[in-house]
């Protein structure tokens, strides 16, 4: 489904990307973590399109399709979504008009007509009850005022209408309660499924109890020093990263 | 002499009005237009020198040639092309200046409030026009209201009497046919609301056709005791037309005066809204929003005047700069000495959406008394890119991304219209305009 080659990517001069290689088949879900800095979000927002950084060198593929070359909106629309670390305030736009927009968009991408609000609302109740978020909420202004803890269940919230084909999270568990991460661990588990990969980044363990990584990768300077399987996140949160940067420093100094 | 082409041609024709006047040259309100004409050959129009219009220059608009009295043949079917919403009310039409009594719909009048046109109110000798008529806006306060007092082509005289609500909004459409050539109209308007009473009022200016409109506007309200008045002015002229328009508002003792000041288009534009809160426990509330594109400017220009005490003013205005387009905004509030538990507030806030736009913001608080609480903004932004991304991220297109923030912006304003379709129908505007971004 994805395929990532050697990528790298700079912002102003500084290279944070520094050739990435990672490879998703469809249905699986890969688990991104490491130290603060070594590149997680930026990974995640390169795949979704932002602007900011500059590619240098690689390639991305998705479903056949040169990522690279696509706009961030059509990324979204050939079905890749990024659950934001920071979700962003929209100050005098609501969850559901943001929704209605987004959804509609992406279906005249598609060259569908627009949804009709019934069949809208519908789906919106259906979507609200898996990561239990409360209408009042989806009623606001998207993001404006709400707790940290909101903002990543409006996130999901939000995967859950879009229905990606890739979910990228980005430490959507940061922030959560216990009860919190449960539903909106549920709530992701509920959206895999055979045709739909997910890339999880985060900074614990716990996540990964609930939902269950088939890969694990270390990301470190910008590189991924490590894969394995779910065994690797246990065993990084009994020794930390000490060692893999102990080890990925020695295998940079010797090429 | 004065040395602009638009003064010379405005007094000439003055005088040759006064020729043919004959029997009532003597009539006081005619006096009234003499010593306006008077006090307009004395004052200059302003430059750029004077503090007031540093950032607004009139010298192009002074030296064009307009012509103040032009025939228009406008009609029905010419209307129907504007698309105008059907909004419910007493719709009266002004073409180049002059009331159109076959375009207008007067029908709902219901007898209670009384409406007439300048023209019809100046051969009536309407009692409003020696008691209320210039009372609020002084001819001598500058060259342009020297010059509406002595030539408004004309303009209507309403009048709510006590305790009456007039449940449908009066609608004023100010058309310029600019067809054929550089059109000028001098409007003045008044509106007396009678204690307890209650109103709704629109004018809304546009041009109709590819020539220079230039509208010197005017209107007085008079707001009494307990009543409630929403007045809009809605601004949709071409890219080569003048606008110079004062609203002066006196407010008295618990009344309510709600105003939106919307300009969607237009070459210039001066507005100046002036509040006289003479009265305590008044509630106002001014909210503006200009969306300037090409080389369009727009100035607003407001003042309150809080003379008394107790009473609250609340203003909000919001600017979309994009192209090379300008925006000035000056707010000032005065709180008199006794004036005390005053509670003003003043917020602007804009966001330039192109290198080459820019704005300018003055608010300017003179605060004399103690016990008060003022508190005034600007912000000029840009837009924000992170929530662009965000909105991309998502499917939307950067460009229905933009306008979805700016339309979430420019919401604050539009969304407190209280007149339906009205809302509606600017809502739709604002779009179309916003359309235009690059
Ligand atoms: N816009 C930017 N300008 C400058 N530096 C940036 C920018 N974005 C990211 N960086 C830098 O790139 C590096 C990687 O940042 P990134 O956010 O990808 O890390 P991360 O792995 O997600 O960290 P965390 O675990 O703290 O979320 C950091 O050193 C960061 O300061
Ligand atoms: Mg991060």
């Amino acid at each position: 489904m994805l395929k990532i080659s050697n990528l790298h990517a700079k912002i102003d001069d500084k290279e944070i990307l520094r050739g990435i290689n990672l490879e998703i088949k469809a249905g699986e879900v890969h688990a991104i973590m490491g130290p603060n800095g070594s590149g997680k979000s930026t990974l995640a927002s390169v795949l979704a399109g932002r602007e900011d950084y500059e590619i240098t060198a690689g390639s991305v593929e998705f479903l056949g399709k040169d990522l690279l070359e696509l706009a961030p909106e059509e990324r979204a629309a050939e079905g890749i979504f990024l659950a934001f670390q920071y979700p962003v305030e929209i100050p005098g736009v609501t969850t559901v008009n943001f929704l209605k927009t987004a959804m509609n968009q992406i279906r005249k991408y598609k060259g569908e007509s627009p949804i009709d609000a019934a069949n809208f609302l519908k789906i919106m109740k259906e979507k609200s009850k898996l990561v239990k978020i409360d209408d009042q909420l989806l009623k606001r202004s998207l993001n404006e005022g709400f707790s940290g803890g909101e903002k990543k269940r409006n996130e999901i919230f939000q995967m859950a209408m879009l229905e990606p084909t890739l979910g990228i999270l980005d430490e959507t568990d940061s922030g959560l309660d216990i009860d919190a991460l449960r539903i909106v661990s549920d709530g992701v588990n509920q959206l895999r499924s055979a045709d739909r990969s997910f890339i999880v980044v985060t900074h614990y363990q716990r996540l990964l109890d609930y939902i269950v990584p088939d890969f694990v990768h270390v990301l470190y300077k910008g590189r991924i020093v490590k894969s394995g399987t779910k065994e690797l996140a246990l065993e990084l949160e009994e020794k930390g990263y000490d060692w893999i940067k102990a080890e990925a420093d020695a295998a940079e100094a010797l090429a | 002499m004065s040395e602009n082409i638009m003064q010379n041609q405005l007094i000439s024709e003055f005088e040759e009005i006064q020729n043919n006047l004959n029997g009532k040259k003597q009539d006081v309100f005619n006096q009234s237009r003499i010593k306006a004409i008077e006090a307009f050959g004395n004052l200059s129009f302003p430059t750029k020198k004077d503090e007031e219009w540093k950032y607004s220059d009139v010298k192009k608009l002074v030296n064009a040639t307009y012509n103040f009295h032009p025939k228009s043949e406008i009609t029905h079917s010419d209307l129907e092309s504007f698309e105008l919403p059907d909004l419910e009310g007493i719709i009266l039409y002004f073409v180049n200046g002059i009331y159109h009594p076959e375009l207008s719909n007067v029908s709902d009048k219901d007898g209670r409030i009384k409406i007439s046109t300048l023209q019809e109110a100046i051969n009536d000798v309407n009692p409003l026009l020696t008691e209320h008529y210039g009372k609020y806006l002084k001819s001598e306060t500058d060259a342009f209201t020297a010059m509406n007092s002595a030539l408004a082509n004309d303009g209507i005289l309403v009048e709510i009497p006590d305790n009456v609500t007039l449940e449908q909004p009066i609608i004023l459409r100010m058309i310029n046919d600019t067809r054929k050539e550089n059109v000028g109209s001098i409007i003045r308007n008044l509106i007396v609301v009678g204690q307890n009473a209650e109103v709704k009022i629109a004018e809304a200016y546009r041009s109709f056709g590819e020539e220079s409109g230039f509208v010197n506007a005017a209107t007085e309200v008079y707001v009494g005791k307990d009543a409630r008045v929403d007045y809009y002015k809605v601004q949709n002229d071409n890219d080569v037309s003048y606008h110079v328009g004062t609203t002066q508002v006196y407010l008295a003792d618990n009344s309510y005066f709600y105003s939106a000041t919307i300009t969607l288009n237009g070459g210039f534009v001066r507005n100046n809204l002036n509040l006289v809160l003479d009265g305590e426990h008044i509630e106002s509330h001014m909210y503006g929003l200009y969306i300037p594109n090409k080389k369009q400017h727009i100035d607003n220009h407001t003042v309150v005047d809080h003379c008394k005490p107790n009473s609250v003013s609340n203003e909000l205005y919001k600017g979309i700069l994009m192209d090379n387009s300008t925006g000035v905004f000056n707010g000032k509030i005065f709180v008199r000495q006794i004036a005390q538990k005053t509670n003003a507030y003043q917020n602007c806030r804009n966001v330039i959406i192109s290198d080459k736009a820019s704005m300018n913001t003055k608010p300017q608080l003179e605060i004399w008394a103690d016990d008060v609480k003022c508190s005034h903004g600007t912000t000029t932004g840009q837009l924000n890119d992170e929530a662009i991304f965000y909105m991309q991220s998502r499917g939307i297109p950067k460009k229905e991304a933009v306008k979805l923030q700016l339309l979430a912006f420019a919401s604050d304003v539009v969304s407190q219209i209280k007149i339906d379709t009205l809302r509606d129908y600017l809502e739709e505007l604002v779009k179309i305009k916003l359309d235009e971004i690059n």
